[in-house]
């Protein structure tokens, strides 16, 4: 067992948990997005932020990936991960408005309104990646990735042609956090396979 | 051992012990003619771009033509980067180190005449140095040259990178014959941690300490291990390593076997970026060599030791030069990096330990280990060690590459080795460290140049590019430009950096247009800390820091635009006006002519006026006026 302390009270965690399945352990929440249990953690929304502290010295990390150890000091709630965790969710306010959980968790931060403009008001997707692997490591079908890079970065299936590698299973809809993957599923999803029983014509 | 009858055969053979690369070695000094006139004419990036492949070229042919005598005929010598870019195409005659800038192929017939067969400089093709108002004739007079300390760049304007045989006779591969024959691998990293070496490519951590930690997760894990050369350089305004890469690509190479000895590597992986064509080449060429030498490879030097590089070529990712993505890059999936919690010496490439270090660093090594650690750690300053190279760029008057020893003042690099701004006035600033550095003003023109007063300064060392900013350079618009750069070159894996970075930039561009507040300017800083606290990987963690430097030491700037709606530099379009003195324009219609919006309008020998609706504020005008009559505000 290690023991350490998130927000002063004292935690256990088996050797190789994350900071993150520690506090869920505990019932101490830490907003997470792109997180899900099933799939290899990727540290894509940057939510899940917490302050680690020793003296003076203070670092923020991700509790989704960072690994437990013998005596840490977690914070998850101090104001510099509230800072990160804001401004996140203002800037996702502008990127994605359709999306009422991204607009429910900004007002649980406070976050009613963003200042930013917004390019597409019907846009959900806030490009956690969660869809693609699941579709990877859960299915192994890889009918979808991330495409392109930084700003231009989108989710599709390569060449952003409908795919018959997608087995229409519905796990990338079931799993995104902001509901973005039900209205593209069908531009993702090629013509399903007819599989006729053996020997049939 | 090896017998001296076989000695004259070593050319093209391979090398069976230490003792056969010191027979080589000794055979090639053997045949040097220490009178023998070489001609070495710099093909660094420069110069190629001014036409040095010409001026080399003619020289050959004036060579030819001049019938000089066989024993003595003089040998033009092709090498990489003497650093002074902005006096190319270079030509050095040695051994009297004769220097000559600006060479172009027209010139050809007069050196050799002048200078090869009569012993006597041309005059006009000398640099001439404005603070003594004097000509200089060789290397060693130039200031330029004699404030510097090479150490990294000691080969590079001397070897010809692309024959192994000249590396090994300016002293290649000595440090290798040494760590094999006499050295233990503990020795070796021993010897590296006495050094201090701390890592060139940004963020200082030491690389004995490194290396001593791969040992320590070896012991853990076991073998393989590999290492990896970061050659994946792509900060606005670098190319050391670039030229380190083409110039002595041999130093590389040797670092990453003696590392491989120390570490019991037997692969390593050289990843560069595609758009240095030349370094890949002349890499690829050196490692052939050296294999056909027996000098990598199975069994290297006899010594039982096998040991083999790979290149990879980058695909235009500038994020791919941060470790982990550099890593799945070389994994054959999308460079994107992943969180360090577990660091890459116990969890690098294919999830082995991997010992990654920069161009620069690797080829520090092999002198480290010939000449001791002790030698190394007497260079610069007690917690930065050796020397530093730096590409000195912007608006200074000797753009090129420069080598010092670290903790040397800021002011030293810009104004006695690069010879200060154009016009003699102070610089304003100077951008250490790339997009990801920050701006250190001329009131910290003493700062010493190490990792730890730099990072005080709030700018870092980076890789080492030095970017100079005079008066006409608006602080407001050069952290936009960074901004814009990390924007487009981000991957998007984490939201603060895809995200962030492109807003922080459209507040910039709202200040160069006059709005915002001063509210938006602390907002701007909260969103800043926001980016760096909560980006994924050093690309957006540092990348507010341009933005946070030029808040802290330029403020008034940011206000005069904010409040006065006033861009002081005249640089922000939406806040200057162009306008023409009418006591200094003589009348001659250049600005009118110059003027692609023909927004100017006047007679000749009349004062001339522009029309302020027509006007783009593209500053030709004011380029083209040799009276200073254009004014802007």
């Amino acid at each position: 067992m290690i023991k350490f302390k998130i927000n002063d009270q004292q935690v256990q965690a088996q050797p190789g948990w994350t900071v993150l399945e520690t506090a869920r352990q505990h019932g101490i929440n830490i907003p997470t997005l792109c997180y899900h249990e099933a799939v290899e953690p990727s540290g894509a929304c940057r939510l899940c932020v917490v302050e680690l502290r020793e003296g003076d010295w203070s670092k923020v990390v991700i509790s989704c990936m960072y690994p437990v150890a013998e005596g840490l000091n977690v914070y998850t709630d101090s104001q510099r991960v509230k800072n990160v965790r804001r401004w996140i969710l203002e800037m996702l306010l502008a990127e994605c408005p359709a999306s009422k959980e991204i607009q429910a968790l900004a007002a649980e931060y406070g976050v009613g309104s963003t200042r930013f403009a917004v390019h597409n008001p019907e846009e959900q997707c806030i490009l956690c990646g969660l869809c693609s692997r699941v579709c990877a490591q859960v299915v192994g079908a890889n009918a979808i990735s991330t495409v392109g890079r930084g700003v231009h970065k989108q989710i599709g299936a390569p060449y952003m042609i409908p795919t018959d590698k997608c087995v229409a299973c519905g796990c990338c809809v079931t799993v995104c956090p902001t509901g973005a993957m039900r209205s593209r599923f069908d531009a993702v999803r090629g013509v399903p396979k007819v599989v006729l029983a053996h020997g049939a014509r | 051992m090896s017998k001296a009858s076989t000695a004259p055969q070593l050319e093209g053979q391979r090398l069976n012990s230490v003792a056969d690369l010191e027979l080589l070695r000794q055979n090639r000094q053997e045949q040097q003619d220490p009178n023998r006139a070489e001609v070495i004419v710099c093909h660094g990036t420069g110069c190629l771009a001014n036409g040095s492949p010409k001026v080399a070229q003619a020289l050959k042919q004036a060579v030819a033509a001049a019938g000089l005598e066989a024993a003595v005929k003089p040998l033009i010598k092709i090498t990489g980067c003497h650093g002074f870019c902005s006096r190319g195409p270079l030509v050095v005659i040695r051994p009297q180190g004769i220097f000559y800038q600006r060479v172009q192929p027209g010139d050809a017939e007069e050196i050799v005449e002048q200078t090869l067969k009569q012993g006597q400089t041309v005059e006009r093709l000398l640099y001439h140095d404005p603070q003594s108002d004097e000509l200089l004739a060789t290397v060693e007079d130039i200031p330029f040259y004699n404030l510097q300390q090479r150490v990294v760049l000691k080969n590079i304007g001397w070897v010809d990178p692309t024959d192994i045989r000249d590396t090994i006779l300016r002293g290649g591969y000595l440090a290798l014959a040494k760590a094999l024959s006499g050295m233990t691998p503990e020795q070796v990293v021993a010897e590296v941690e006495r050094s201090g070496l701390r890592g060139r490519g940004g963020a200082g951590f030491p690389t004995g300490r490194k290396w001593r930690s791969a040992l320590k997760a070896i012991e853990k894990k076991g073998r393989p291990v590999y290492v990896v050369c970061n050659g994946d350089e792509g900060d606005p305004g670098a190319f050391m390593d670039r030229t380190i890469m083409e110039g002595d690509p041999h130093a590389v190479i040797e670092g990453m076997i003696i590392g491989a000895f120390a570490l019991g590597a037997e692969q390593g992986y050289i990843y560069v970026r595609a758009e240095y064509p030349v370094a890949i080449r002349h890499l690829s060429l050196a490692m052939a060599q050296a294999r056909e030498l027996g000098l990598l490879g199975q069994n290297i030097l006899g010594s039982g030791f096998n040991f083999d590089i790979q290149i990879n070529r980058g695909a235009g990712a500038f994020v791919c030069g941060e470790s982990t993505a550099l890593f799945t890059s070389i994994e054959g999936r999308a460079g994107e990096p992943r969180p360090k919690y577990v660091r890459s010496v116990e969890e690098g490439l294919w999830g082995r330990p991997t010992v990654l270090n920069n161009v620069e660093t690797w080829a520090n090594v092999p002198q480290i280990v010939e000449k001791g650690g002790e030698w190394y750690a007497g260079i610069g300053v007690p917690h930065s060690t050796g020397t530093k190279v730096f590409s000195l760029v912007g608006k200074v008057n000797n753009v090129g590459l420069v080598e010092v020893p670290m903790g040397v003042p800021l002011a030293h690099i810009v104004e006695k080795i690069g010879g200060g701004v154009p016009g003699g006035k102070p610089f304003k600033a100077v951008q250490t460290g790339g997009p990801s550095g920050g701006c250190i003003p001329y009131a910290l023109k003493d700062t010493p140049v190490d990792y730890d007063s730099l990072t005080k300064a709030g700018s870092m060392m980076g890789s080492g590019g030095m970017i100079v900013m005079d008066e006409r350079d608006c602080v407001v618009d050069v952290a936009a430009y960074f901004l814009k750069f990390l924007e487009e070159e981000s991957c998007g894996k984490c939201i603060p950096c895809r995200l962030g970075l492109s807003r922080m930039r459209e507040m910039l561009e709202s200040f160069g247009m006059g709005q915002g507040s001063e509210e938006d300017l602390q907002d701007l800083g909260s969103l800043a800390a926001a980016i760096a606290d909560g980006a994924l990987c050093a690309l957006g963690g540092s990348a507010p820091n341009p933005v946070l430097t030029t808040v802290r030491y330029f403020k008034d700037e940011y206000l005069a635009h904010i409040n006065e709606h006033r861009c002081p530099a005249g640089v922000c379009k939406e806040l200057i006006t162009y306008s023409i003195d009418a006591e200094a324009c003589t009348g001659c219609m250049t600005c009118a002519r110059a003027c692609p919006q023909e927004a100017i309008s006047g007679q000749k020998k009349k004062p001339h006026v522009i029309d302020e609706a027509k006007c783009i504020r593209c500053g030709i005008c004011l380029e083209s006026c040799k009276f200073g009559a254009v004014l802007v505000r």
